[in-house]
């Protein structure tokens, strides 16, 4: 058997994608302008897919602080963190960051990845059972291979399914560990966490949440959903990453835990990793100033959510089940999907297209995610640019011909 | 939908014991299976699920998810990835549900 043969049917998939002209997995920012705008194929694009919620990737003063570290300290730290990785600044953005959502401990992971890997799998061990949500990041999933709990999946933001679950343990030993989600990557929808944490007291689970798409977008300091549900002290780690609205890379988990600075020593993906480098450190660090300072960026995200999320869905697109920083677009199948990326690359618009197995449920999606700094008139020409694609692949009916004809 | 019973009579037998009798088991699997089925060939004991039907893993999972709350059991995911048939499903399940 060759070492590919596995991927057979995977590898059939790509060829097809590939037919359509562009492959979305390697397309190529040949220069990034700003947060909402760059040169792919030699022409200009907006930029609709990036994750880069607050648009802080060239905030002037985050920028600064990372070249000025650069100078400082070096490119990189060239070791661990339980090596020779660890500078005052590590600690300082670890400090920093305990502060910002009032728990007592934090580590700071090179990727967010990373963090869920590595928390996760060195939490729930032998004996214990992990129960993680059936839309979970790659991250979790991950973590669950690595694992020697037994892991069970949960219909996605349902704590009735969950709850059905814990039950069925009954009073069998083991630790139970929930993992959750503030806002799921694909479709942009939160968990009803209030409700979620209820059923974790009630069968003594500990609660995990991965905050990666909500830092900055919920509560009303951006700490995330744990803050947005009132559910902070209820949650005893709360994950999330750098990469997205910090505008940077790395990872976090917080916790009020006594024993906490036992996963320093424990957690293989925080060990056996080079630490981030001081540029990074330095601009997130400025990053989460920024985001603390600023709430009107979060004013601005949520004011262009409804805009985009409003306007496809007055077109008809069918959207997902909520208002979030990502706002996914159902497609009928994966080419249309597909053809339909296209079609927004041709017209100028980058945005992500998500199909199976990368997706819930087998759907097939257009994923933009909006940055507080788009204009409206970006957004709104966005929507007309999608609308009339949709209208001529027939995902939209065609209105105008259904007036005209109504008039006769 | 075609399901060969055949040779089943000894696991049948177990089923009684376990209070979940395997048709019944079988019949549910099958009922979730059915839209995955390629061709006219019939859903068996022995048809691998992951292979000879059109079902991809995280299908599949779902799948057991909703086998999981008709029996109301919890199968882990090892254990799931362990399982190839339809008839080692089946026992799966019949052996969880006579320990509930
Ligand atoms: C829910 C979730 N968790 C974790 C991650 C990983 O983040 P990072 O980019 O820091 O590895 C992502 C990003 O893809 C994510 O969407």
């Amino acid at each position: 058997m060759g070492l590919f043969d596995r991927h057979a049917g995977l590898l059939e998939a790509y060829r097809d994608v590939r037919t359509t002209g562009y492959d979305p997995f390697q397309i190529r920012m040949e220069r990034v302008l700003s947060p909402t705008e760059a040169i792919i194929n030699g022409r200009k694009m907006l930029l609709v897919g990036t994750n880069n919620y607050f648009g802080l990737t060239f905030d002037p003063s985050c920028m600064e602080a990372a070249i000025e570290a650069i100078r400082a300290e070096g490119t990189g730290t060239t070791g661990s963190r339980i090596a020779n990785g660890s500078y005052s600044e590590h600690v300082a953005l670890e400090q920093e960051i305990a502060e910002f959502y009032g728990k007592k401990h934090c580590m700071v992971f090179t990727t967010g990845y990373q963090a869920n890997l590595g928390l996760i799998s060195t939490l729930a061990g032998e004996g214990d059972q992990l129960l993680i949500d059936a839309d979970s990041h790659a991250s979790i999933y991950d973590a669950c291979k690595m694992t020697q709990a037994e892991v069970v999946r949960f219909k996605h933001n349902d704590p009735s399914s969950l709850e059905a679950r814990l039950r069925r343990l009954g009073d069998r030993p083991g630790n139970r560990v929930v993992v959750l989600e503030g806002i799921y990557s694909m479709l942009g929808d939160s968990a009803p966490l209030r409700e979620f944490i209820d059923v974790c007291k009630k069968y003594g689970a500990y609660v995990i949440v991965d905050e990666a798409h909500s830092l900055g977008a919920l509560g009303d300091n951006g700490r995330g959903l744990c803050e947005s549900a009132g559910v902070l002290d209820d949650c005893h780690f709360i994950v999330g990453t750098f990469s997205k609205t910090l505008g940077a890379i790395g990872g976090y988990c917080v916790s009020d835990d006594p024993d906490f600075d036992i996963l320093r020593v424990t957690v293989r993906s925080y060990m056996f990793t080079a630490s981030l480098p001081p540029s990074i450190v330095a601009s997130v660090r400025q990053a989460l100033k920024v985001v603390k300072a600023k709430p009107e960026l979060r004013t601005q995200l949520w004011s262009n959510v409804s805009t985009l999320y409003e306007g496809l869905a007055a077109k008809g697109f069918k959207l997902g089940p909520q208002h979030g920083p990502v706002v996914g677009v159902h497609l009928p199948d994966p080419m249309t999907a597909i053809g339909f990326w296209r079609a927004m690359l041709d017209a100028g618009i980058y945005v992500n297209v998500a199909i199976p197995p990368a997706t819930p449920n087998g759907v097939s999606l257009l994923r933009c995610s909006v940055c507080a700094v788009h204009t409206k008139e970006q957004l709104e020409h966005m929507i007309e640019v999608m609308t009339g694609i949709g209208r001529q692949l027939g995902v939209l009916e065609d209105r105008t011909l259904r007036v005209v004809g109504g008039a006769r | 939908m075609i399901v060969e019973t055949d040779g089943m009579t000894d696991t049948l037998e177990r089923a009684r014991v376990s209070g979940q009798s395997r048709g019944e088991v079988i019949r549910e699997i099958c009922r979730h299976l059915v839209p995955f089925q390629t061709g006219e060939r019939p859903i068996t004991g022995d048809t691998v699920i992951a292979k000879d039907l059109t079902i991809d893993s995280l299908a599949i999972m779902d799948m057991v998810m909703e086998l999981e709350d008709h029996f109301d059991i919890s199968i882990p995911m090892n254990v799931v990835a362990e399982i190839h048939t339809v008839d080692q499903l089946a026992d799966t399940i019949q052996k969880l549900c006579a320990r509930r």
